[in-house]
């Protein structure tokens, strides 16, 4: 037996031969396994879909109720069957809802990670190592320049940058799923409890998140039909609308970025962020590597994104790892 | 070495003046002493290393990282500080962070080979913000867009005192200037500005309304010279000293060790700083060749001499004229400058007029000579004392018309702040002929302002609804000669440009009008700037 007859990479995705079923398909399948919400990872269109209760709230929200065919819940840790394929789901700390996919078949175990973090996150279940032979991973991340300093001090940089240009809107950038919602959380937790101001497209996975508990306190639309300059306040919005039109309402606008790519001043630069937010929810040099360490599979297989150095790395720490190159995932806001 | 990481991070990703103000001001403030003090001594530019140089940082990096994670590293971020800061495997255990001035110390008293040593325990205690900045002080290179003036100011909001004090007293204070920081909390005199060979704060002139001055001024309180195109210096000989000062305090002297050797005199002239060859003036473009240079090769300077022609004396010998009135320094300013005899140095000649008609004929058309040179008139009042700062009155300067060109718009690149949300900085062109008959537009600059709130939508809107490609912020804009946006663009000067596809580049171009009106092939055409390049030097 060889992994490859339990799960290999095709044009639509990585599919499961024995259990005839797709994880994160590209282009609509039959039959599909969801890791998590982000457009790229969950499209509608497929027949029947099998994903957390989250991922299927959020599929829901983003696409309309009837995004799919079927679908299935699956809660972390139970069991389904799918062919002769036993497949479980384990929270990823992606993101709200987000997991890994483990297929066992026939004495050996591969672990689609999906997209993942090792760090605490106030909005979703911490990532649960599940041994196996073999670990799927991401590798957004996967160059050492890039350490994802302590949420913490980022928070903090925002709050002292409020303090020192209360005339100015701090317009902070991040992505509408997830990172927006832990930007929010984690303000709350460093004690800022003012109104926060959202763009529209937030409205519904803000609400979201709260029907599944997260607390994100006081929230109110950044709209244009009062006086408010939104001088001295924090408002976020998906990174688009603040080099657009939209960023016009407000006074003096602050823009800030919450983003991984942040930690490279280039990156930064280029999309004229002043206020630099290096808050991602894609595990680090650091995470990615020691993940492969604690897990010691038998291979690793990269998914996406800067595998080079990850492969250098692997060999030099005796890891087999190999490169599966699959494309339609981007990565660019994370 | 945190706050002081900070500062540098945020004042590198701050574009505006004001913000980079408030930074500096803040932690000037919230710094303990000596931390400050020597913070701002290597933002000014009074504290450099050059300790470390690249090929020794790499060698300390490639010790602890395989040089192939290393190389798509740096091939990743493209800067080698940056790259060596975010990618350094900190050793566990490491000790406490240094502190700036623990830094400061060491890198005065250690020897060259041992900075690899210190330098490394140094990156382990460090976060990666700390290491960037530390690798940014030890290259001497930390580019976060202060400029001395900047810092003054900063001091100068610190203490609530006027910006002028600053900068008389600020050549007698050394690193970590801890009693000016006393004195601005409030907490020490006022140290004092007695040293000699300081700079003298600078009297600014007012740009003259005309002609509605005319009404309120007489022409007769005033003498009249041309305003020379080049850099106002303050040129000093005290105790022993000598200096070449800009406008704002920073020494120059270093770029202009030939100017230095010519100021065999005592006292302080004020005046402009020219590149001169037998007693006339070559373009600004020459002086540029000049500028901002740590030093002069003897080719350069044989190449592009340099001298000053002089408009005012504040100090003759020991005599502090800046409360004699003008008609007195002029008249010590003439005897003090034909006794020099020197070539490098010459007297701005007083340009005699009866009337403000007769003025305003004379910039009309200046006579032949250096004249044609001008960037316009001064005007000084006979009975006016030298004081700091820009009065209203005594002084005007009365610049010449700018040159106007049309420009079609060819890219516009979105804003900073404010007008983060619109494309406000616009890259112009002008019609070249090429040697096939064929016209096609050549960008020859770039403007950002001289339009209002309203244009600038309207600019916005034409920009957005007219792209044709997108590179990162930039967007090419539809121009062509049936369909473009004609810039009237105003401008100070020409210069030639080696950097330029035209070959040429504009002094202070910004847009003048924006002709919605004209079709973009009535634009004009590249030879119509070449031969005001000519005409210019």
């Amino acid at each position: 037996m060889k992994f490859s007859d339990l799960l290999r990479p095709t044009p639509a995705g990585l599919y499961c031969p024995p259990g005839d079923f797709y994880i994160d398909p590209v282009s609509p399948v039959d039959r599909a396994v969801i890791t998590h919400g982000h457009g790229d990872h969950a499209r509608s269109g497929h027949g029947a879909v099998l994903a957390t209760r989250e991922t299927l709230a959020i599929m829901a929200v983003r696409y309309g109720a009837d995004f799919a065919a079927a679908t299935e819940t699956a809660a972390y840790g139970t069991t389904l069957t799918r062919g002769e394929v036993k497949v479980m789901l384990y929270p990823a700390g992606h993101i709200l809802g987000s997991a890994q996919c483990a297929l066992s078949w026939k004495g050996m175990t591969i672990v689609v990670s999906g997209d993942y973090k090792r760090r605490r996150d106030p909005t979703c279940t911490l990532f649960e190592p599940v041994p196996c032979d073999v670990f799927v991973s991401e590798a957004t991340f996967g160059l050492p320049v890039f350490r994802h300093p302590p949420d913490a001090g980022e928070i903090q940089k925002l709050l002292k940058s409020l303090k020192q240009f209360p005339e100015r809107s701090h317009l902070v950038g991040a992505y509408a799923l997830g990172k927006a919602q832990r930007v929010i959380c984690l303000l709350r937790e460093a004690g800022y409890d003012e109104t926060i101001y959202v763009h529209g497209a937030l409205m519904n996975l803000n609400a979201l998140y709260e029907s599944f508990g997260v607390a994100l306190g006081s929230l109110a639309p950044a709209t244009t039909d009062t006086k408010d300059k939104f001088e001295g306040r924090i408002v976020i919005a998906p990174p688009a609308a603040i080099a657009d039109k939209w960023s016009r309402r407000f006074a003096d606008p602050l823009p800030a970025f919450a983003s991984g790519w942040m930690r490279v001043r280039a990156r930064a630069r280029q999309r004229h962020v002043e206020l630099p937010l290096i808050l991602s929810d894609h595990g680090d040099w650091d995470e990615l590597t020691n993940t492969f360490e604690e897990l010691k599979p038998r291979e690793v297989w990269l998914t996406h994104g800067n595998e080079e150095a990850l492969l250098r790395w692997s060999a030099l720490n005796g890891i087999e790892a190999k490169a599966l190159s699959l494309v339609g995932y981007e990565d660019e806001e994370a | 070495m945190k706050a002081f990481a900070l500062l540098l991070d945020r004042l590198s990703f701050t574009p505006a003046r004001n913000g980079k103000l408030t930074l500096l001001r803040d932690y000037l403030r919230d710094a303990p002493d000596p931390e400050r003090g020597w913070a701002l001594a290597s933002l000014t530019g009074d504290l450099s290393f050059d300790a470390a140089k690249p090929a020794m940082i790499r060698k300390v990096v490639q010790a602890r990282l395989d040089p192939q994670l290393f190389a798509l590293s740096y091939d990743f971020v493209g800067d080698l500080a940056e790259t060596v800061a975010l990618v350094w495997p900190r050793k566990p255990g490491a000790n406490a962070e240094p502190e700036l001035p623990e830094v400061v110390d060491a890198l005065r008293s250690a020897a060259r080979r041992e900075v690899p040593q210190i330098l490394e325990h140094w990156l382990d205690a460090l976060d990666a913000d700390g290491r960037w900045a530390l690798l940014k002080l030890l290259t001497g290179g930390l580019r976060v867009g202060v400029s001395a003036r900047l810092a003054k100011q900063a001091l100068a909001q610190l203490g609530n005192v006027p910006a002028a004090d600053i900068e008389e007293l600020w050549h007698g204070q050394t690193p970590p200037y801890e009693d000016l920081f006393a004195w601005l909390a409030g907490r020490g005199e006022k140290p004092s500005a007695d040293t000699p060979g300081r700079f003298r704060p600078v009297m600014l002139a007012q740009a003259l309304d005309a002609p509605g001055d005319f009404e309120k001024y007489q022409a007769a309180d005033y003498a009249a010279e041309w305003k020379w195109d080049g850099i106002r210096v303050q040129a000093v000989h005290e105790g022993g000293q000598r200096r070449l000062y800009s406008r704002t305090g920073d020494d120059i002297g270093k770029s202009f060790p030939d100017v230095l050797e010519a100021l065999n005199f005592e006292g302080v002239l004020d005046s402009e700083l020219l590149v001169l060859e037998k007693g006339h003036i070559e373009s600004f473009g020459d002086l540029q060749q000049r500028l901002n240079r740590k030093t002069a090769s003897a080719d350069l300077m044989r190449k592009f001499p340099a001298g000053i022609r002089a408009y005012d004396l504040l100090l003759d010998g020991t005599d502090d004229l800046r409360r004699a009135p003008f008609a007195e320094r002029r008249k010590r300013l003439e005897a003090f400058v034909a006794k020099l005899n020197d070539p490098r140095i010459d007297l701005s000649p007083l340009q005699p007029f009866a009337d403000w008609e007769a003025l305003t004929h004379l910039r009309a058309h200046p006579p032949q000579g250096d004249a044609q040179k001008a960037e316009g008139l001064m005007l000084k009042r006979w009975d006016s004392i030298y004081e700091a700062g820009r009065p209203k009155g005594p002084w005007f300067k009365w610049k010449r018309d700018p040159h106007l060109v049309d420009a079609v718009l060819m890219y516009a690149q979105r804003g900073h702040g404010k007008r983060s949300g619109f494309y406000s900085d616009y890259t112009f062109g002008v019609w070249r002929t090429e040697a096939d008959g064929s016209r096609a537009l050549t960008p020859v600059g770039k403007a950002y302002f001289g339009f209002t709130d309203e244009e600038l939508a309207r600019l916005d809107k034409f920009v957005r609804d007219n792209t044709i490609e997108r590179f990162g912020p930039v967007r090419s804009v539809r121009a062509n000669a049936d369909f473009g946006l004609v810039l009237e663009i105003a401008f100070e000067g020409l210069q030639r440009s080696a950097r330029h596809k035209s070959g040429v580049a504009m002094r202070f171009p910004r847009v003048h009008r924006i002709r919605w009106d004209k079709p973009a092939r009535e634009a004009d055409e590249l030879s119509t700037l070449e031969k005001l390049l000519e005409k210019e030097t």
